[in-house]
Parts: structure tokens; C-alpha cells; sequence
């Protein structure tokens, strides 16, 4: 695999590396359409996320990748191979279940060596190729255990070997972390893209946390309403949204709704019922003027101080109505004098520094003029 | 003022009284009787057996008769009994999996709106009364019954089948009448096994009929077993179907037991058979439910 397993291969590198391929695919159950005409492609080693949240199509989407669910209308090609109509059990596809579904009464071995067994791998191979995959998720001495003599975090190694150990050409994940605790989610998603990676497994996952895709993947697809939003590196799609349903889904932001009064080569105004001033904004937007638009604010890029900053434009006057310490940084939330309720960060390193604003202080909230995102959808 | 845990530890016992009373009351205490019965020997009056113990010369005399047992053992009619009703059980249950396992399958897997009709045509037999339901399989089966008289009509036998007071006949009647107890359990198991090990299965490669062998049949074992013995205990002490279905050859427990009570008038007789037979049941149940006991906890103790 020439192209090693390096993360952050982005989507631009074009279609030769096209090697799960979904053309307009559709599935349709009686009256409702659970997935609209889906164009997908991942490439190979990529790990590719799909967010969404649930009922809005993925986990649709992902049984017709495993072949649980019929395809209503389009086509799925797997390395260079229409696998639209082959059955679960003849595609070189496997699934780490978001249940894990490990056979509860077979031991961890029996789990494991499924697969093999059923492909008719001769016994000795099967073991070997066994405690290979255990040894890897690090669950060999638990080989002989029964499923339900391990904790979550140990079901969830075993589950991964058991998809690993047939070298699928496609790794499917439904909801990988959903079952575990908080505390250990972190830790194993790295854990699960390192071994993701020293494979050079190509994975197809899904998930409703934004924060375990942009953690785990290299490229990541937004849906909703049974169709794609947008599809890119999660830096991409969380500095650049394409939409306001995007932009509110990928980390949390301040949406506020305006037209554009001034279109200058270097800079637009927006002019917003929220804002006393208007948004002054540095980067292209190809809106025509008059548009009304919506203009997403990141927490992040607000600043939060008790003097009126020095620049003219992007800044308003407010009232702390509520705030909180989560550690590294403090949300707030400020009541704007027009009523607009905006949320800000900021990190904890910089309010120490000064006596930090609390509940009910009057305070100006400002940012740059390259902070904000402009959407006209 | 009684400690908390004390008082705890009493409601825990008061709990789990109901079950162990009930078996106590209806399980017990009649099995004591009969065994008691069993020792006693033929008298004429009423009672009409020799009481167990008795006062005599201001000594408590007790006197066990082992009639009973002693004919058991030495009269081969009694022995070869228990072994047909033992078959004849053994069969029924054979085939009441055969036929019961897939009907139990195919319910649980239908929609829920299906199944609940699929669920009531299985009891619906229960509202009428078994005497009157095997009692309509002698009409089937007769000579110039339905049955013959179909076959007949379309030509596929000449002349009738001799099914009617014979060994088939009462086997027909007992898969028949003792099917609903195989599939009410394995359904109750199927339909809440997790289809997404299924799914798991035949992702990693198993076709649907090697799925069912190792995922589906394993799981559903608990199901299998619960139903078969529902059906095999009450079927080796059946009595009306054999009666009714039965030929004068068709040897089974429940008749000799009703012979030797209300024929006979034997009382000590019929309690032996009947002690023998509670033996035969319950002694292979209890050591099957302590193996099984002791796999699960060696299960639970191997981690």
C-alpha cells in the first residue's frame, strides 16, 4: 500500500484513490426516504466519519454498506467492485457492532475464530490468526473468558479483532465509543487509529459525536435528512461550514441572521437586528449585496473584556448572564443589549491573568475580522 | 427494637416463602401420602389398605409392606410399562421439537401485528376441553373416519388405514395435545434473541443455515429444553389419550395406575407404580438442574 497510513490525507488527492465508491445511492422504506441519493467516496486507508444525528440516515447507510439493508436505487463499488447486491456474508466487509454482538456463549476465542471458521481456514491458522488479532487489541490472556466476564472496554477490544481478523478491505464502525465510559473514550479512540492505521485498514464509521469524528477521522461527512451536507478534513468543515445546520453541528457557534449593506473588494458589512454595529468582514464572499445571510460565530473567537476595545467595527456591549469553569476555559454567556444571547470562551490561562468578569458585570464582547463565517443557507 | 439486617433477612425469607409453600402443600406433603400408601398392604373396609403404624401391647407397631415394590420389580407387565411410556414420552417429545421448533421460529420472527394471532391460534385449542378434543381424533381416525374417507376419496389408499386403536393413534394424539407446551417456551426464547448476533454472523461470513446452526440453535437451547420437558413429564403419565386413541396393547403408566385404583381397588398398588414413576422423572431432572448449576458457576468462577 504504497500510500502508507499517514493521518490527514486529505480529499483532494483525486480518484485514483477512490476505493469505496456510493453512487446516488437511495433507500426508501414505504413512504419515507432514509437515504436520498448519497455520492460518497473514500479512499483507500482513510478513515471517513459519518455524523449525523440519529434518525438522519447513516445507520441506514451503513447496513447497506454491510449488506443487512437492499438497495432501493444506486451503487455501492468496493474496490473497483459492484458490491451492491452480494450478501452480507460475500463481501469483504466487517462490522464492529455499536453493541459489540459478541456470541455470548462462546468464549473469546470461539468469538474471534468465527469468521475464519466459516471461510474454512484450516484449525491451526484459524489460532494463530487469533491471537494474532488478540495480541494486537491486547485480549490474549482473555481468550478463554465468555463475553460477559469482561467489562465494556474489553468487549469493545474483542469486537474490534473479531472485524479485524479477516483483513476486510472495508472496516465498518457503528457507533464506536457510544458504549463506554467518558472517562476511557478518549484514550481509546487514539488507541483504535493507531491500530487502524498500523493495519492500513480502510474504515467507514459512524457516529452522532462530533468530537469522536473529528478525534478519529481523516475526513468526515455531515448528513442530515437522509442527504450529505458537506464532506471534508474536519479542520475544513469546522473552520469552513457550508451551511447553518453544519456550522451548529460541528462544535457550537453563534449564528446570527443579517444583510449585506457594503460590498467592497477587501471587505463587506453585514448588517445585523442583533448588533449595533455591523459585521465587518475581511474575506471574499460572493453574495450579491442586499442577501441576507447568516454569520456564524465560533465561542472561541470572542473576546470577552471589561473595557470597550479600541476598534471600531465586531464588537457589542453586554451583560453576563451566566458562567461557568469547564477547566481549560470558561463559557459564558452574554445578554446583548438587543436581547441576543451569545456564547464566548475563553481560555482560563488568560482570565487569571485579570480579575475575570462574573454574573451580572457589564462587559464588551469583540472579534477579528476574520472570525466569522458567512452562509447563505 | 429488632436490627435493620435482622429484619431485612426476615422479609427476604418471607419472600421466597410462597414458592417453596406451594411446593410443600402440592408436591410434598400428597407425594408423602401416596409413598405412605405404597407401604401399607390391601385391606377390605375404608380405608382399604393396613395402616402403617399401630398400638398393640402399649407398643407402636410399624408395618411395612413392600408388596408393591416387590411386584414391580418381579412382574415383567410393570417393567416393560415404564419402559413404553418412557418411549412412548420419548417420542412425543421428538417429534413436538420437530414440528413445535419451527412453528415457534417462524412466530417469533413474524410482525408483531402477525404474531399475536399466530400466538392465540397456538392456546385457542386450550378453550375446549382436552377430553372433547381427542375424543373429535377418534372421528379422524376411525376406520370410516375423515381421514380414511379423504384418502380414499382421492384415490391414494384402496383401503382404510388401520390407525384407530393402535400405538400411531395415540401418538398423533399426543404430539397433537402436547404441542402448545413445547412452542409457548421456545417461542418465549426466540423472540428475544438479539437479531443483530444474526446480523453479526453473516457479516462475518456465515450463510443464513450456519448462522441458525451456531448462533440461533445454541441460544435457543434454554427454550428447547423447558419445552421438551413440558413435555415429556406430564406425557409419561398421560391416561385419556391412551384410553381414548389407544389399543388394548398400548401400555402405559396412566392406565395401569387407573387399573389398579378404580379396577383393582389396590391402593397400595398403584401408589408403588405411582412413587416409581415420580422417582424415574425427578431423579434425572435433579441431577440434570444441579449440573447445570454447577457448569454455571464454574463459568462464573473460571474468570
Amino acid at each position: 500500500m504504497a500510500q502508507g497510513s499517514t493521518g490527514g490525507l486529505s480529499g483532494l488527492s483525486g480518484d485514483a484513490q477512490a476505493f469505496v465508491k456510493l453512487n446516488s445511492l437511495t433507500k426508501v422504506f414505504g413512504e419515507t426516504v432514509a437515504v436520498q441519493s448519497v455520492d460518497l467516496t473514500i479512499n483507500r486507508n482513510e478513515i471517513f466519519a459519518l455524523l449525523g444525528s440519529s434518525g438522519c440516515g447513516k445507520s441506514t447507510l451503513l447496513r447497506m454498506l454491510a449488506g443487512f439493508e437492499t438497495v432501493s436505487s444506486g451503487s455501492i463499488y468496493l474496490d473497483g467492485e459492484d458490491i451492491t447486491e452480494l450478501a452480507p456474508y460475500e463481501r469483504p466487509v466487517n462490522m464492529m457492532f455499536q453493541s459489540y454482538a459478541l456470541f455470548p456463549h462462546m468464549t473469546v476465542e470461539a468469538n474471534v475464530g468465527f469468521g475464519l471458521k466459516q471461510e474454512g481456514v484450516a484449525r491451526n491458522e484459524i489460532h494463530e490468526r487469533v491471537y494474532e488479532a488478540l495480541e494486537l487489541v491486547q485480549m490474549s490472556p482473555y481468550a478463554k473468558r465468555k463475553p460477559h466476564q469482561l467489562s465494556g472496554g474489553q468487549q469493545q477490544r474483542v469486537a474490534l479483532a473479531r472485524s479485524l481478523v479477516k483483513r476486510p478491505k472495508l472496516l465498518l464502525l457503528d457507533e464506536p465509543m457510544s458504549a463506554l465510559d467518558k472517562q476511557i473514550r478518549h484514550n481509546t479512540q487514539i488507541e483504535l487509529v493507531r491500530i487502524l492505521d498500523q493495519l492500513g485498514v480502510t474504515c467507514f464509521m459512524v457516529t452522532h459525536d462530533q468530537e469522536e469524528a473529528m478525534t478519529m477521522a481523516n475526513r468526515l461527512a455531515v448528513m442530515t435528512e437522509g442527504q450529505i451536507e458537506q464532506v471534508g478534513t474536519p479542520q475544513e468543515v469546522y473552520a469552513f461550514p457550508n451551511s447553518r445546520f453544519v456550522a451548529g453541528f460541528i462544535g457550537s457557534t453563534n449564528l446570527f441572521e443579517g444583510v449585506i449593506s457594503v460590498d467592497e473588494p477587501d471587505h463587506i458589512m453585514i448588517d445585523s437586528e442583533d448588533l449595533q454595529r455591523p459585521f465587518y468582514v475581511d474575506h471574499g464572499v460572493s453574495e450579491p449585496l442586499g442577501m441576507t445571510v447568516s454569520v456564524s460565530l465560533r465561542p472561541e473567537q470572542i473576546k470577552v473584556a471589561r473595557d470597550k476595545p479600541e476598534q471600531e467595527h465586531n464588537w457589542a456591549h453586554g451583560m453576563v448572564s451566566h458562567m461557568a469553569w469547564m477547566g481549560s476555559y470558561a463559557l459564558y454567556q452574554i445578554r446583548l443589549d438587543s436581547g441576543k444571547v451569545v456564547e464566548a470562551n475563553m481560555p482560563s490561562q488568560v482570565l487569571i491573568q485579570a480579575e475575570p468578569p462574573g454574573v451580572d458585570d457589564e462587559v464588551y464582547v469583540s472579534w477579528g475580522r476574520d472570525s466569522v463565517t458567512v452562509l447563505s443557507s | 427494637m429488632i436490627p435493620a439486617r435482622v429484619r431485612r433477612g426476615a422479609a427476604q425469607a418471607w419472600s421466597v416463602m410462597p414458592p417453596y409453600l406451594w411446593l410443600v402443600l402440592f408436591l410434598l406433603v400428597p407425594f408423602v401420602l401416596v409413598f405412605k400408601i405404597s407401604l401399607a398392604d390391601l385391606k377390605f373396609g375404608i380405608p382399604p389398605y393396613t395402616p402403617l403404624t399401630s398400638i398393640k401391647d402399649e407398643a407402636i407397631q410399624l408395618t411395612v409392606h413392600l408388596r408393591g415394590y416387590a411386584l414391580l420389580f418381579t412382574d415383567s407387565l410393570y417393567i416393560s410399562t415404564y419402559i413404553s411410556s418412557l418411549k412412548m414420552a420419548a417420542v412425543t417429545t421428538f417429534w413436538c421439537i420437530l414440528i413445535g421448533y419451527p412453528m415457534a421460529y417462524y412466530i417469533a420472527r413474524s410482525p408483531d401485528s402477525v404474531r399475536n394471532v399466530l400466538l392465540l391460534a397456538v392456546i385457542l385449542p386450550f378453550w375446549t376441553s382436552l377430553l372433547l378434543r381427542v375424543y373429535a381424533w377418534v372421528g379422524i381416525l376411525r376406520s370410516d373416519g375423515l381421514l380414511n374417507g379423504a384418502l380414499m376419496a382421492m384415490g391414494i389408499i384402496d383401503a382404510p388405514l388401520e390407525i384407530y386403536r393402535t400405538d400411531w393413534a395415540v401418538y398423533i394424539g399426543l404430539v397433537y395435545a402436547y404441542l402448545p407446551f413445547f412452542i409457548l417456551p421456545a417461542y418465549a426464547n426466540l423472540v428475544k434473541l438479539d437479531t443483530r448476533l444474526l446480523d453479526a454472523a453473516y457479516d462475518l461470513g456465515a450463510r443464513p443455515w450456519r448462522a441458525f446452526v451456531s448462533v440461533t440453535l445454541p441460544m435457543s437451547m434454554p427454550g428447547i429444553i423447558a419445552g421438551a420437558m413440558l413435555v415429556f413429564i406430564p406425557a409419561v403419565g398421560e391416561y385419556v389419550i391412551p384410553e381414548l386413541l389407544g389399543g388394548a396393547d398400548t401400555l402405559m403408566m396412566g392406565r395401569i395406575m387407573w387399573t389398579e385404583f378404580f379396577t383393582n381397588a389396590d391402593w397400595p398398588m398403584a401408589s408403588a407404580v405411582t412413587v416409581i414413576m415420580v422417582l424415574l422423572l425427578l431423579v434425572p431432572m435433579i441431577v440434570f438442574q444441579v449440573n447445570q448449576k454447577h457448569r454455571y458457576e464454574h463459568e462464573r468462577g473460571g474468570a
